[in-house]
C-alpha cells in the first residue's frame, strides 16, 4: 500500500502509537483485554444481549439511567484508583537515586489521567447518577422532562469515558496535569496527541453533563407533584437544582475554552500561546471560571445526601429547613466569585488577591451554617448508626478539616507558599473524598434498597467504611505535613531521604482505600447473594421522611401509580402521620415514554469523530459527523415516541404489590 | 459567548403567548435599524473617535438583544411565572461577573507582569 493511502486512512496513527514498549501498559492491556473478554463470552453465553439492549441501553427510565450512570462511575473508579495507587507506589520508593519504576513520560500521564477521570468520568457520573434516579421520586414525578435526553446525555459520558480509556492503549494520553495549562498544552509542547484525547473526551462528555443539567433543571421547576411548592421540595432536590443551573452556567465556559485551545492546536491560532499576542493566562483565568463552580457542583449534591441521611436517621425534621435553602443558593453565587484564588501566585496584584480571598472566606460561612444545622438535627434525635449515618458523620468530621485547609488557602500570603504544594493535593482530597465520596457511599448505602429491593450487607459495609475513613488519614494528613515542608505537587523523584517515610505512610493510606474499595465491591456482590434475607417489602426501609419512600422498591416504571398531593416539606412522613391508605383501585393508563436506540448511536458517532480529529483521519471524523448530524436530524421524524401502559397493567402491578405487602404483615 | 446568546438559549423554549404579525414586524424593523446605524457608523466614520464608536456599537448591540427577547421571544417579566425573568437576571448577573471580573484580572495581570509592555505602548 502507497504511503499516502495509508497516511489518509490512519492519519498519525501507526503500530509505533500502541505503547508496546511499556512493559506495565502491556501487562495492564492483557489484564482488561481478558477481563473484557471474559464479560463478553458472559453475556453472549448466558444470552443477555438483548435483555441489555432492550432493557437497559436504550431504557429511558430515569431509574436505569442513573443506575447505569453509578455503574459507569464505579467502573472508572477502579481505573482513577489504580493510577492513584501507582503514584502513591513510584512516591514512596523514588528515593536515594532510584528512578522507582514509572518512566516520566508514563508518570506524568498517570498523574494527568488520574485527575481527569475522577473528576469528570467518576465524581461527575456519580453525583449525576444519584440525581437522576432520586430527583423524579423525590418530586413524585414518574421521569424527567426530556426522557430521550436523558439517555442521550449519559451515552454521552460513556463516550467520553471510552476516548480516555482508548488513550491507555492506542497512543497516549495528556502529560501537561488536569487541566492542561497551555502553553505546554499548545502544539508546540505537546505535538502528540494526548491533549487532543483530553479535548475531545472533555468535549463529547461535556455535551452529556450539559444536556443533562438542562433536563434536571426542567425537572425540578415544571414536574413536581401538586402542593409542592418551591420551599416544600426535599433538601437534596434544592441542591441538585442548584447544582444544575452550575452546571448550565459554567460548563459551556469550558466548551468554549476548550475549543479556543483545540483551534489553536488544529488550524494554529493563537489565543492562548506566547507568542503573536496570545495569553496562556487567559486559560487559566477561564478554565477556572468554569473550574470553581464545578467544584460545588461536586459538592452541593451530597450536602443534600447529608441532609436526607441526617433527618432521616436522627428520626426529626431537619433544623432550619429555610437557611439550608438559602445557604445553598447562596452558595450557588458566590461559587462564580471566587475563581481567582486558584491562581493568586499568578500576579493580579494585591487589589485582586484580597479581593478573592475575602470572597473565598465568605463563601465558608453558609457552609458552616449547614454544617451546624446537620448538628442540631442530630441533637436530641434518636439516631440510628446505620451505614448512611455513619459515613455522613465521617464527612462531618474529615470535611471540617479539609473546609478549614481550604480557608487557610485562601489567605493569598499563605498561598503564596503553599500554591501546587503538597499541602494543597491533600486539601482538596480532603474535601472531594471526605465529602463528595464519603457523600456519595451514604447515598449508595442509604437509596440502594429503593433502587432494588434489598438493603446492602451492613457488615461488609462497615468493612469498608473504616477502610475508607482510616485509608483517607494515613494516606492524605503526610501530604499536609509535606506541603508545610515545601514539597512541590507531581514530584516522580526524590532528593532528601527524610521524606520517605511520610510517603511510605502515604502509600500505606492507599493501600488501606485499596482495600476499602474492595470490601465495597464484596458487600455489593455479598449483598446480591444474601438479597432474600436483607429484602426490603415495605418499600420504606429507614422510616423515611421524603416521597421516594413511598413507593416499592424497586419503583415500578411509572413510579407513582397516583400523582401524590404533598402538604408539608417531609412529604411522606406527613402521609404516614396522616394515616395515609394506598389507593387500592381506580387505576387509569398512564402516558410513558417509549425506549430508543438513538441515543447509543448518536454516541458511537461521536465517539468516532473524536477518534478522527484526534488521530487526523479526517475521513472518518467527516463521515461520523455527518451520520451524526443525520442521526439526530432523523430521530425528530420518529413520531412513535410514547405509549400508555393500560390501566389493567397498572392494576396487576399494584395487586402484586399489595399482596407482597399483606404477607409481609 | 455574548449575553445575546445566553439569553436566547434560556429562553427559546419560553412557551408564552405568540406574537401577532404586529409585533413580529415592530421588532423586525427595530432590529433593522438597530443593526443599519451601526454599520453606517463603522463605514462611514461619522464617529471621529474609534473607541467611541466602539462602545456605541456595543450599547446598539445591547438594545437588539432586548429588542429580540420582547418581540420574538416575547419575554415579559411575568412570561413563565417568572422564571424567565429569574433566569435572565441570573445570567445577566454571570456574564457580568465573568467579563468584567475576566477583564480585571487580565488589566491586573498585565499591568504587574509586563511592565516591557507597557513602556513600549507609552512610547510615542
Amino acid at each position: 500500500m502507497p504511503e499516502s493511502l495509508t497516511k489518509f486512512i490512519f492519519g498519525r496513527l501507526t503500530l509505533e502509537s500502541l505503547p508496546l514498549h511499556e512493559p506495565i501498559v502491556v501487562g495492564t492491556f492483557i489484564v482488561v483485554a481478558l477481563g473484557g473478554l471474559a464479560v463478553l463470552v458472559a453475556i453472549t453465553y448466558f444470552k443477555l444481549w438483548g435483555y441489555l439492549w432492550r432493557e437497559w441501553f436504550t431504557s429511558v427510565d430515569h431509574k436505569k439511567i442513573g443506575v447505569m450512570y453509578m455503574v459507569l462511575g464505579l467502573v472508572m473508579l477502579l481505573r482513577g484508583f489504580s493510577d492513584a495507587i501507582m503514584m502513591r507506589l513510584q512516591q514512596a520508593i523514588a528515593f536515594n537515586g532510584s528512578e522507582g519504576y514509572l518512566n516520566a513520560h508514563h508518570y506524568d500521564q498517570i498523574f494527568t489521567a488520574h485527575g481527569v477521570i475522577m473528576i469528570f468520568f467518576v465524581a461527575m457520573p456519580f453525583v449525576t447518577g444519584l440525581m437522576n434516579f432520586v430527583v423524579p421520586l423525590q418530586i413524585g414525578a414518574r421521569d424527567v422532562s426530556f426522557p430521550f435526553l436523558n439517555n442521550f446525555s449519559f451515552w454521552m459520558t460513556v463516550g467520553g469515558a471510552i476516548l480516555v480509556m482508548a488513550s491507555l492503549f492506542v497512543g497516549e494520553f495528556a502529560r501537561t496535569g488536569w487541566l492542561a495549562y497551555p502553553p505546554l498544552s499548545g502544539i508546540n509542547y505537546s505535538p502528540d496527541v494526548g491533549v487532543d484525547y483530553y479535548i475531545w473526551a472533555l468535549q463529547v462528555a461535556g455535551v452529556g453533563t450539559t444536556l443533562s443539567g438542562i433536563n434536571l433543571i426542567c425537572t425540578i421547576i415544571k414536574m413536581r407533584a401538586p402542593g409542592m411548592t418551591m420551599m416544600r421540595m426535599p433538601v437534596f432536590t434544592w441542591t441538585s437544582l442548584c447544582t444544575n443551573v452550575l452546571i448550565v452556567a459554567s460548563f459551556p465556559v469550558l466548551t468554549a475554552v476548550l475549543t479556543l485551545l483545540a483551534l489553536d492546536r488544529y488550524v494554529g491560532t493563537n489565543f492562548f500561546t506566547n507568542d503573536f499576542g496570545g495569553n496562556p493566562m487567559m486559560y487559566v483565568n477561564l478554565i477556572w471560571i468554569w473550574g470553581h463552580p464545578e467544584v460545588y457542583i461536586l459538592i452541593l449534591p451530597l450536602f443534600g445526601v447529608f441532609s436526607e441521611v441526617t433527618s432521616t436517621f436522627s428520626g426529626k425534621r431537619l433544623f432550619g429547613y429555610t437557611s439550608m435553602v438559602y445557604a445553598t443558593v447562596v452558595i450557588t453565587i458566590l461559587s462564580y466569585l471566587v475563581w481567582l484564588h486558584h491562581f493568586f501566585t499568578m500576579g493580579s496584584g494585591a487589589s485582586v488577591n484580597s479581593f478573592f480571598g475575602i470572597t473565598t472566606m465568605i463563601i465558608s460561612i453558609p457552609t458552616g451554617a449547614k454544617m451546624f444545622n446537620w448538628l442540631f438535627t442530630m441533637y436530641r434525635g434518636r439516631i440510628r448508626f446505620e451505614l448512611p449515618m455513619m459515613w455522613t458523620l465521617a464527612f462531618m468530621l474529615t470535611f471540617v478539616v479539609g473546609g478549614m485547609t481550604g480557608v487557610l488557602l485562601a489567605v493569598p500570603p499563605a498561598d503564596f507558599v503553599l500554591h501546587n504544594s503538597l499541602f494543597l493535593i491533600a486539601h482538596f482530597h480532603n474535601v472531594i473524598i471526605g465529602g463528595v465520596l464519603f457523600g456519595l457511599f451514604a447515598g449508595i448505602a442509604y437509596w440502594w434498597p429503593k433502587a432494588f429491593g434489598f438493603r446492602l450487607d451492613p457488615f461488609w459495609g462497615k468493612v469498608s467504611f473504616w477502610c475508607w475513613v482510616l485509608g483517607f488519614w494515613f494516606a492524605f494528613m503526610p501530604l499536609y505535613i509535606l506541603g508545610l515542608m515545601g514539597v512541590t505537587r507531581r514530584m516522580r523523584v526524590f532528593d532528601d531521604p527524610s521524606l520517605q517515610i511520610w510517603f511510605v505512610i502515604a502509600a500505606f493510606g492507599a493501600v488501606l482505600i485499596a482495600a476499602g474499595i474492595a470490601a465495597f465491591l464484596v458487600q455489593i456482590f455479598v449483598s446480591i447473594r444474601k438479597r432474600a434475607e436483607l429484602v426490603d417489602v415495605t418499600g420504606d426501609p429507614w422510616d423515611g421522611r421524603t416521597l421516594e419512600w413511598s413507593t416499592s422498591s424497586p419503583p415500578p416504571a411509572y413510579n407513582f401509580a397516583f400523582t401524590p398531593v404533598i402538604r408539608d416539606n417531609d412529604a411522606w412522613w406527613d402521609m404516614k402521620k396522616a394515616g395515609y391508605r394506598r389507593p387500592l383501585n381506580g387505576f387509569k393508563p398512564i402516558h410513558m415514554p417509549k425506549n430508543t436506540g438513538t441515543g447509543v448511536i448518536l454516541a458511537v458517532f461521536s465517539v468516532a469523530l473524536g477518534f478522527g480529529l484526534i488521530w487526523y483521519m479526517w475521513w472518518l471524523a467527516a463521515l461520523s459527523f455527518v451520520c451524526l448530524i443525520a442521526t439526530a436530524i432523523g430521530h425528530t421524524f420518529n413520531y412513535h415516541r410514547d405509549f400508555d401502559i393500560p390501566a389493567a397493567e397498572v392494576a396487576q402491578t399494584e395487586e402484586a404489590r399489595t399482596t407482597l405487602l399483606a404477607a409481609q404483615a | 459567548m455574548s449575553a445575546h446568546d445566553h439569553a436566547g438559549h434560556d429562553h427559546a423554549h419560553g412557551g408564552a403567548a405568540h406574537g401577532s404579525l404586529k409585533g413580529y414586524l415592530i421588532g423586525f424593523f427595530l432590529s433593522v435599524i438597530l443593526t443599519a446605524i451601526p454599520f453606517w457608523m463603522v463605514m462611514t466614520g461619522a464617529i471621529d473617535n474609534k473607541q467611541a464608536t466602539a462602545v456605541i456599537v456595543m450599547a446598539f448591540a445591547a438594545v437588539q438583544i432586548i429588542v429580540h427577547m420582547v418581540f420574538f421571544l416575547h419575554m415579559t417579566p411575568a412570561s413563565e411565572g417568572g422564571w424567565s425573568m429569574l433566569a435572565l437576571i441570573f445570567t445577566v448577573i454571570l456574564v457580568v461577573i465573568v467579563l468584567s471580573g475576566s477583564l480585571w484580572v487580565m488589566y491586573h495581570l498585565n499591568a504587574n507582569m509586563m511592565p516591557g509592555l507597557h513602556e513600549m505602548r507609552q512610547m510615542p
